[in-house]
């Protein structure tokens, strides 16, 4: 099995200007966040970025390499509203593509399923219709010639997630209690990069949790970056929680563009290994 | 002990619920939580709830103070939560940032979409939720600026947006009830335009009316919303031990 394991620096290399770029977790949950750090650093821009939003989100509009935003939601969870999205969005600098997040798993499963569209009732009479005039209906064939909406495939050039635990091939295991939708957004892009808290030699993986855990398989994954609390800020259970008061100065930057350059300078535009010294406390 | 405003809203939440049998019921906020757990402890016992997580619980827990050790009858992650929606064995109480009088709800944004004045949330799972199984909404603030006449955004769908699909397509639809502060409101009239069901006590309609931007359906005889037995008091108390449901809604 070919050794897949990169680090950040050659991580970057691998991002271009303009690619739409998925990322797995959930709100402010198990985001490959050493990743989105790693995108900052490339500088790469015009991107669009696909994701069950939280601060992957807010981090890559604040920035500014967000040019558009495909999402159901996005939040913080311990925080309703992420406010760096709210600032994007309010200000009109980026572009916003919004969905029912069920929807939005159909566009994943539909890529991952190399289908044009995937049939489902979500959005009917919704104005996700109005606000996406793209999305067409479809009629079943069949007797009940029910109308129903056609969720386009959402295909990704790039994908990125974050596991407990991987071994340098791209097997990659979660071990807390959801999946959320890591194997979707891997299947639906053209190439994945997976971030994992700790990289382990295959025949160890099945200590750590049973076979079902084992969501990711290295026929998913193009490359595999050790990122011990890679996840920070953001949880990562069992392994860490969210780290809530480093989630609120994150917060509390969007009210204030000075406080803003100061976090990113002190946590952003510097290597993994430095930010993750600054925020050992 | 007497009710307070809190716990009638509980109640009122838990009613929402009455009837719906051996399903998952999926409360947003704290209020819903309390009114579904005290509908499994006492008349609806069979519905499923879980941990706001992906546990489900088959013991009832609290919403404050200490939760305990989970006795864990199931597996619910976010996909299993989507299968389940579009099954149809569901029933969601979410909030709502604006409310109409046909029952669409936003949660989106408020003002324009494109250049929103205000961004929230996003539709979440609004859209698919009311497509396809029973909705409730409860509202802990009601006011003319959450009660409105058009909301900005329709991320759940009301009877008027589904009246202008196909009867197959909207025959899961149902906004059943929704619950504020002031009072319970369903939409049992012709054309499903949202009817006064019954006033919390100590409100008048003419209170509700000026929290409202449009004009409700008031019947002749409007009731008063059910108080608390005091059975149900003793629950609401033993499920929330540290009062933070008072919090939620002033008196």
């Amino acid at each position: 099995m070919a050794d897949k394991t990169l680090t950040h620096q050659e991580f970057c290399s691998e991002l271009r200007d303009g690619m739409t770029i998925g990322i797995g977790g959930w709100g402010s949950r198990r985001k490959p966040m050493s990743l989105v750090r790693a995108i900052v650093r490339s500088g790469v821009k015009d991107l669009t970025v696909v994701s069950y939003g939280g601060p992957d989100v807010g981090i890559l509009c604040a920035t500014g390499q967000a040019r558009r935003v495909v999402y159901g939601f996005v939040s913080l969870d311990s925080i309703p509203l992420e406010p760096h999205f709210r600032n994007a969005r309010e200000q009109g600098t980026v572009e916003a593509v919004e969905y029912d997040e069920g929807m939005f798993q159909w566009g994943l499963y539909a890529a991952a399923l190399r289908l044009p569209f995937l049939p489902t009732r979500a959005g009917l009479g919704s104005d996700v219709m109005r606000i996406n005039p793209h999305l067409k209906t479809v009629a079943s064939p069949y007797e009940d010639g029910e109308e129903l909406v056609a969720m386009p495939a959402l295909k990704l050039d790039v994908a990125l997630i974050h596991m407990h635990r991987a071994d340098a091939a791209g097997n990659g295991v979660y071990l807390n209690v959801d999946p959320y939708f890591d194997d979707l957004f891997a299947m639906a892009a053209e190439r994945t990069f997976m971030s994992c808290e700790k990289l382990l030699p295959t025949e160890a993986l099945a200590d750590e949790a049973p076979l079902q855990n084992f969501k990711i398989n290295r026929m998913m994954v193009t490359g595999v970056i050790e990122a011990p609390n890679g996840a920070h800020f953001t949880e990562c259970p069992p392994d860490y929680g969210r780290d809530e008061a480093f989630q609120k100065e994150y917060a509390a930057t969007a009210k204030d563009e000075a406080a803003w350059a100061a976090f990113r300078a002190r946590y952003l535009d510097v290597p993994e290994d430095e930010y993750q010294k600054a925020v050992q406390r | 002990m007497t009710a307070t405003r809190a716990d009638i809203c509980v109640v009122a939440c838990a009613e929402a619920f009455r009837g719906d049998g051996e399903i998952m019921a999926s409360p947003m906020g704290l209020i819903p939580s309390l009114g579904a757990r005290l509908a499994r402890l006492t008349f609806e016992p069979d519905l499923v709830l879980t941990d706001g997580i992906a546990t489900i619980r088959a013991d009832t827990a609290p919403v404050s103070g200490d939760a305990g050790e989970p006795v864990a009858e199931g597996w619910m992650p976010y996909r299993f939560v989507f299968d389940t929606l579009w099954w149809g064995r569901r029933h969601v109480m979410m909030g709502a940032t604006q409310i109409d009088r046909y029952g669409n709800q936003n949660i989106s944004c408020i003002g324009p979409w494109e250049r929103p004045k205000v961004q929230l949330l996003g539709a979440r799972g609004a859209p698919g939720n009311t497509i396809n199984h029973t909705t409730s909404y409860f509202v802990g603030r009601q006011n003319a600026r959450v009660f409105v006449d058009q909301v900005d955004m329709v991320s759940g769908v009301g009877y008027d947006r589904a009246a202008q699909l196909s009867e197959q397509q909207r025959r899961f639809h149902e906004i059943r009830c929704v619950v504020s502060n002031l009072a319970v409101f369903d939409f049992d009239t012709p054309d499903h335009r949202m009817r006064l069901r019954s006033l919390h006590p100590g409100v008048s309609v003419e209170d509700v009316q000026e929290a409202c931007a449009f004009d409700l359906v008031v019947p002749d005889d409007v009731p008063e919303t059910r108080t608390p037995t005091p059975e149900e008091l003793a629950l609401i108390e033993q499920l929330d031990p540290e009062g933070r449901r008072f919090r939620e809604v002033a008196e």
